[in-house]
């Protein structure tokens, strides 16, 4: 049996390595520069080249948009198995995704354990067909690492939702067609019940938004105002006033996202950046200093992949690892952020500049200042720190 | 390979685990200490042989068990977490591989059949610095007509002291080659002075005075004893990563239960933040440490990767050994430094693990040296 499925599940990387040379496109094996080479789908969205519409539809024909969604669903019904194989043999050629679109990556998943079988066949093909771009309202001015704190109400007014307040950090709100958001449909309670789940169209009446612009400059976050929108009430997700089940599942989903897992594109090793700018001394780098600090950051950055890895093989075979998405949050973004150090003692002077052409306007500056983030959005590092203690550890509250 | 143990492996695990809980609890150790430093309970050690733990990774063709290496890790791993006092490390993981590198079958199965009955204990000498390196070797094997003799000095033999044969590396006289020699701890001109350490383990340097080699008596063949030295020293990086796995893991338990418990200011000290946050910080290094012991052990059975893992092994595992062994002793405040604890012996344990077959800065050089920088 097990020799079947492992001469199975070997016929289909050779098939899916043949398929993905064959049909994406040179120039879509490149790596990512900057998340505007992405394609997002949406009402408004057009291909950057012609490359990216040929790959795209190629993957779309073939159901992997969304590869271990159910087919009824327009995804392409890959078992776990096969859809690790289709991210090993995407990464090892350095494919891009077809489509980024937080309808994939979190609203689906909340949609296929908690949505109606009516709303997931309305709402799952167009995430995949990239008809609809959505995104994430979640934190508020006021409710931020304490995010059950929300405020932004919707009241029931029969028919349907009255729904006033703001979001903050709602990534690429000026861009997407929809917004799933948390709002409170009941004040009474305490303050994690209460909470309901609502999609909403950004094209009803009453809702607008502004950029942020970060220490980085020009950013895809997005304040969000809601000016007594009406929503249908069949909008909502789940049972109502249940919605902070949905929030805590979709947030794990965030968390792993922004930690790395998954993760098909190439990461550049730090040391062989360094070793293509600073000279060698007997074969070993000039700067010892530095280069004690890459090789420590490199033994963890291999060390956490194995622990990606590890995790993922202990659930396949059913045993629940002791490691979760607060982990790999922290640690990824950690990572991340130590990397972009580094990179700026590698560079020198030239790291740190703004403006100039050769920078390309900045990049590595405003990459590095970027990455301070990661360790804020989607819970930070501290928020992390404490359900680690209290769900794993069962260190006790006051 | 899936990053995780298969069944039979986890029922070695497990039935290790309750072998020791029972026989070999942390009162053990402390028993052993104050009873003058003993090296080890001979009872103990039988029971380890009946058990088959001397048989694990020898092969079939010898009569062992050929159980690899991925489920003598597991085994390690357990008597980590009791800091277990016992020759295994010296006889099984560093003795047994080096002899299993050998092409001198003579040798070989002769000695794999003491090993596998449990009456001979073996150690490696080949320490002469005061760190570990491979490089320097200042002993000397010569030929004076049909017989060796061995001349040179040895420090930091893991059980040289109870050890009935002694695995001596030394150059060859035209200092071409690298020789490893079997030689009985009894033979005429070997001395040791015998030195107990931080962990209450004893380690012997040893002086060899014109010794006598007989010529059968080499694991080494050839120019082949760098090669099989160096891969001794990888796998047993290794398999003290598996011991310093359950050590961390035993401490960092034992610590977690004394802040659930343990009350000031009339709360439970684990609510502290500032202690969770150290404890979660903790417990995401042990998260990969985990991953990096069963890679490395994995790639001693599959032969892949295997210097490169065991320096990521070695070289974590002793950082984070450092970093768990301090928190455990500050976060139970003075009861910590005292001897009545046990939480102690892992900080004890951990400084001279450290420093066996080069220490976590050691191996980060050597990262950095087979990435190419």
């Amino acid at each position: 049996m097990e020799t079947k499925l492992n001469t199975d599940l070997t016929s289909f990387r050779t098939e899916t390595r043949e398929w993905l040379n064959e049909n994406c496109p040179t120039s879509m094996r490149e790596p990512v520069e900057d998340p505007s080479q992405l394609y997002w789908g949406g009402r408004n969205a057009e291909f950057i080249s012609k490359d990216q519409e040929i790959w795209f539809k190629k993957m779309l024909e073939k159901g992997w948009i969304a590869p271990d969604w159910e087919k009824k669903y327009g995804g392409g019904g890959l078992s776990l198995d096969e859809n690790n194989i289709l991210n090993q043999e995407m990464g090892r050629l350095g494919c891009r995704k077809p489509h980024y679109n937080f309808g994939i990556s979190m609203l689906g998943p909340a949609l296929l354990k908690f949505a109606t079988e009516e709303q997931k066949l309305r709402y799952l093909p167009e995430i995949i067909q990239a008809k609809i771009r959505w995104c994430q309202g979640y934190s508020e001015p006021n409710a931020g690492s304490d995010l059950a704190n929300l405020q932004t109400k919707a009241e029931d007014k029969g028919d349907h939702f009255l729904v006033t307040g703001s979001k903050v950090w709602t990534s690429y709100a000026d861009k997407a067609d929809w917004i799933f958001c948390l709002v409170r449909t009941d004040p009474s309670g305490s303050k994690h019940t209460g909470i309901s789940f609502l999609l909403i169209d950004m094209a009803s009446q009453g809702v607008s938004t502004r950029p942020i612009k970060l220490i980085s400059g020009k950013s895809p976050f997005c304040e969000t105002f809601f000016d007594s929108v009406e929503v249908p009430k069949e909008n909502l997700v789940g049972t109502l006033n249940d919605g902070w089940t949905i929030a805590k599942y979709l947030l794990t989903h965030e968390r792993q996202m922004i930690g790395g897992i998954g993760e098909t594109d190439k990461k550049e090793f730090i040391s062989d950046h360094a070793i293509n700018i600073i000279s060698k001394t007997n074969d070993i780098l000039s700067d010892t200093v530095l280069r004690s600090k890459i090789s420590e950051f490199e033994m963890n950055e291999e060390i956490f992949d194995l622990t990606i890895q590890r995790t993922m093989d202990e659930e396949k075979s059913g045993n629940n690892s002791g490691a979760n998405s607060s982990f790999f949050k922290y640690y990824g973004t950690e990572l991340n952020i130590q990397r972009e150090e580094l990179r700026l003692s590698i560079n020198g002077f030239k790291s740190t500049e703004w403006t100039s052409d050769e920078s390309h306007n900045g990049k590595q500056a405003r990459f590095f200042c970027r990455t301070k983030g990661n360790s804020i959005e989607g819970g930070t590092h501290e928020v992390q720190l404490n359900i680690i203690a209290k769900r794993i550890l069962g260190l006790p509250s006051k | 390979m899936a990053l995780i143990i298969n069944e039979e492996q986890k029922m070695l695990k497990d039935s290790a685990k309750e072998f020791l809980n029972l026989k070999s609890p942390l009162s053990l150790m402390r028993e052993l200490r104050d009873n003058n430093f003993r090296p080890y309970k001979k009872e103990l050690w039988t029971e380890m042989v009946e058990m088959g733990w001397t048989a694990l990774i020898i092969p079939e063709k010898y009569n062992g068990l050929n159980f690899g290496y991925v489920g003598l890790g597991q085994v390690l791993e357990e008597t980590g977490r009791k800091l277990t006092v016992s020759p295994l490390i010296s006889t099984v993981l560093m003795s047994t591989t080096i002899i299993s590198l050998s092409k001198n079958e003579v040798l070989k199965s002769n000695l794999f059949k003491e090993i596998l009955n449990g009456s001979k204990l073996l150690t490696i000498a080949h320490e002469e610095g005061v760190i570990h390196n491979s490089e320097i070797l200042d002993s000397l094997i010569s030929k004076v007509g049909d017989t060796f003799i061995l001349n040179g000095k040895k420090n930091f033999v893991i059980d040289g002291n109870i050890s009935d044969h002694i695995i001596v590396s030394a150059q060859d006289e035209n200092g071409s080659d690298l020789l490893i020699a079997v030689v009985d701890s009894k033979s005429k001109g070997i001395k040791f002075n015998n030195k107990v350490h931080m962990d209450s383990r004893t380690y012997s340097d040893i002086t060899f005075n014109n010794v006598e080699i007989n010529k059968d008596s080499f694991l080494s063949t050839g120019s082949d004893g760098k090669s099989i030295l160096e891969k001794t020293f990888d796998i047993s990086r290794i398999g003290l990563a598996a011991e310093m796995l359950g050590s961390i893991q035993e401490a960092f338990d034992i610590t977690m239960s004394y802040l659930r418990e343990r009350e000031q200011f009339g709360v439970k000290i684990g609510s502290f933040q500032s202690l969770q946050h150290r404890s979660a910080l903790m417990f995401a290094e042990i998260e990969l440490c985990k991953s990096i012991v069963l890679k490395a052990l994995q790639s001693i059975d599959n032969d892949k990767d295997l210097s490169k893992n065991a320096s990521l092994a070695k070289a974590k595992l002793g950082m984070t050994y450092k970093l768990v062994s301090n928190e455990a002793i500050q976060m139970h405040g003075g009861i910590g430094v005292t001897d009545d604890s046990d939480i102690g012996f892992f900080l004890k344990r951990s400084r001279v693990i450290e420093n066996a077959f080069g220490d976590s800065n050691f191996h980060l050089d050597k990262l950095a040296k087979i990435k190419g920088y």
